[in-house]
């Protein structure tokens, strides 16, 4: 049954993998993220529901195992922060090319390189641009409180599953290590093998009445592949077409934007509340879903602003998505973002709002 | 004597295994593959695991495996075979689980995953095709290749001071507690090729007995890449890499 809470979005990744019904986890410790093996290894599913866990040698080899477990059809996941996810990324290509349903969560911290280990935004080209080689795309899922740390779990394995294809949740350090209350589902049963091979008619799980599954990302005939490329993307073109998620506050008659994601836009909702005392109108767009990303929502609420603000936890990237959704090119468009693992504080925002925009 | 009066069971001396299909193989004529290949099938038909294995893949010649062998298979990225394979059977215990892999996939790439999956004990069979050279990206250097032999990256032959040594890596997996059972084995004739089938079974019947990882190293000719003919490929292969590569149990607990 549903239960309240009060723990780290870390935490509440695992345990709600678990309610899901999840039948693995493999991944490899690092920080800001390493509470969700360690809140796994302390639950033991194994002893209640089946679900295996296992701390892998390194990231290169917990992305394989997720692959493998996504090409028999089950319901696994992998967690890491950015240095480990850049690791991933030849992985996370093949699951795509491959066709199968994944979870794979980034709780980024600062780079590039080894960077920092304090909170960042600023793998937000890799996770919604590929990442990896070749044509594909992650649905990507962009939580900004605890509970939907725990909410983003069932709805990423959701659209893997719906459109066989990975999905990645995309949160800041922040939104990781914070506690906050939350309310955990009710435990779902984990799928039998018969359900698996049900939903799953394509996994290799042992052929069955003499059917023999194959999974593989390999197609040397050109013509064969550029019509396997052609699927992936009619496939893509479905999740823009039906996934688009987003909030939108106070936006119908605001004079300026902001345009923030995860974390950064509940800082940004103090701001606006503090620009509210001083009269100004100030609406907000927190994107949901990173890819596929909500252009319409965002062309639709710049149509009566004098300006926007993109604040991110990074140098400028979702910003161009900001700018792709937006005609009028007359329009001002501005970032404010703090690097390194800083998180910028309302009244710094409002100060970047009032200077950059309302007093220009 | 009419030709039906010897097409009879009992005169029967060989047949193409059940679960080897009848798709163009792409192995050059004299590669160890097509043997190897065979006698999984074979294998896995006498051990009744049709419907309950799953067979990991491998990058380079071999990466097209499951074109040939008529059970499920995942196709693994460059090296990750034990990775993939650790999960497959930790999240189905019932199945059969090997990997096929050669001497650039599991002993360069994925030394890592080789020895981890091995370190952990899991259960599952490694067969690893040692032909001392990268088959398909088309002749180069390999972790196993001899000192002294020629390949597209050496050469003026494998220099110990440029490359190090030939990599013994069978030797390497028995010292791990976590693997049953490592053997040497070869296909370069019917007396090794019955040698090398029984070792492949007690690898798979291990594995489904949970006694840990098992590791068949075949000893393999790659007449292409050592551009030799089949025949003399067989024979430069006793005579220079068995010295390297003994044949045999190397551990069997």
């Amino acid at each position: 049954m549903e239960e309240v809470r009060l723990m780290k979005g870390n935490e509440a990744l695992a345990l709600a993998a678990i309610r899901y019904g999840c039948d693995g986890y493999f991944g490899y410790p690092i920080t800001p993220q390493s509470e969700v093996l360690e809140t796994l290894e302390q639950q033991m599913p194994w002893e209640t529901t089946g679900m295996v866990v296992l701390q892998a040698e390194s990231e290169v080899a917990a992305i394989n195992m997720v692959y493998a477990g996504a090409a028999c059809g089950k319901c696994v996941f992998t967690s890491s922060s950015s240095p480990g996810i850049s690791l991933m990324q030849e992985g996370i290509s093949y699951i795509a090319a491959s066709e199968l349903p994944a979870l794979i969560i980034n709780v980024m911290r600062g780079g590039p390189g080894l960077g920092t280990i304090h909170p960042s935004q600023a793998d937000y080209f890799q996770a919604t641009k590929g990442g990896g080689h070749g044509d594909y795309h992650l649905i990507t899922l962009a939580p900004s409180s605890v509970q939907e740390m725990c909410d983003f779990v069932a709805l990423g394995w959701d659209l893997a599953f719906k459109y066989r294809t990975p999905a990645i949740i995309l949160a800041d350090g922040i939104v990781g290590q914070m506690m906050e209350k939350v309310v955990l589902p009710p435990q779902r049963p984990r799928r039998t093998d018969e359900e698996v091979k049900k939903q799953c008619p394509w996994a290799a799980t042992g052929k069955s009445n003499g059917k023999k599954h194959i999974v593989t990302s390999l197609e040397l005939d050109s013509e064969k592949m550029e019509v396997n490329n052609e699927r992936f993307q009619r496939t893509y073109r479905e999740i823009e077409k039906y996934e688009k998620r987003y909030e939108a506050i106070d936006t119908e008659d605001c004079d300026y934007l902001i345009v923030a994601f995860g974390t950064v836009a509940r800082i940004c909702q103090k701001t606006v509340e503090m620009a509210n005392e001083h009269g100004a109108k100030i609406g907000i767009i927190r994107p949901i879903t990173l890819w596929p990303f909500p252009y319409e929502a965002i062309a639709e609420a710049a149509k009566h602003t004098k300006g926007i603000l993109v604040v991110e936890l990074n140098a400028g990237q979702m910003i161009e998505d900001v700018r792709l959704a937006v005609s009028d090119k007359n329009m001002p468009i501005k970032h404010y973002g703090r690097l390194g693992g800083i998180v910028p504080t309302p009244d710094e925002i409002l100060d970047a709002l009032t200077n950059e925009l309302i007093n220009d | 004597m009419d030709i039906n009066d010897i097409i009879k069971p009992e005169n029967l001396v060989y047949t193409k295994p059940r679960l080897m299909n009848d798709n163009h193989m792409h192995y050059c004529p004299g590669c160890s593959h097509g043997v190897v290949h065979k006698l999984i099938a074979e294998v896995i038909d006498e051990l009744g695991m049709e419907e309950k294995s799953v067979g990991v893949s491998p990058v380079g010649c071999s990466v097209f495996a499951y074109n040939y062998i008529d059970i499920d298979w995942i196709e693994a990225a460059h090296g990750r075979a034990p990775a993939v394979a650790t999960a497959v059977k930790r999240l189905m215990p019932d199945k059969l689980v090997f990997t096929y892999q050669g001497d650039g996939d599991l002993a360069a790439i994925g030394t890592c995953e080789t020895i981890q999956a091995a370190n952990r004990g899991e259960n599952i069979a490694i067969i690893f095709i040692n032909n001392a050279i990268y088959g398909m990206t088309g002749g180069q250097m390999a972790p196993t290749t001899l000192i002294g032999m020629k390949t597209a990256t050496t050469p003026y032959g494998r220099r110990v001071d440029l490359n190090g040594y030939p990599f013994k890596v069978s030797d390497t997996m028995a010292l791990l507690e976590g693997t049953c059972y490592v053997t040497r084995q070869s296909v370069h004739t019917p007396a090794a090729v019955r040698k090398a089938k029984a070792a492949i079974k007690k690898a798979f019947q291990n594995s489904m007995a949970g006694k840990g990882t098992s590791m068949v190293e075949i000893v393999s000719s790659c007449n292409s890449g050592w551009k030799m003919s089949p025949v003399d490929a067989n024979k430069w292969m006793s005579e220079h890499m068995f010295s390297q590569y003994p044949l045999g149990d190397i551990k069997d607990i």
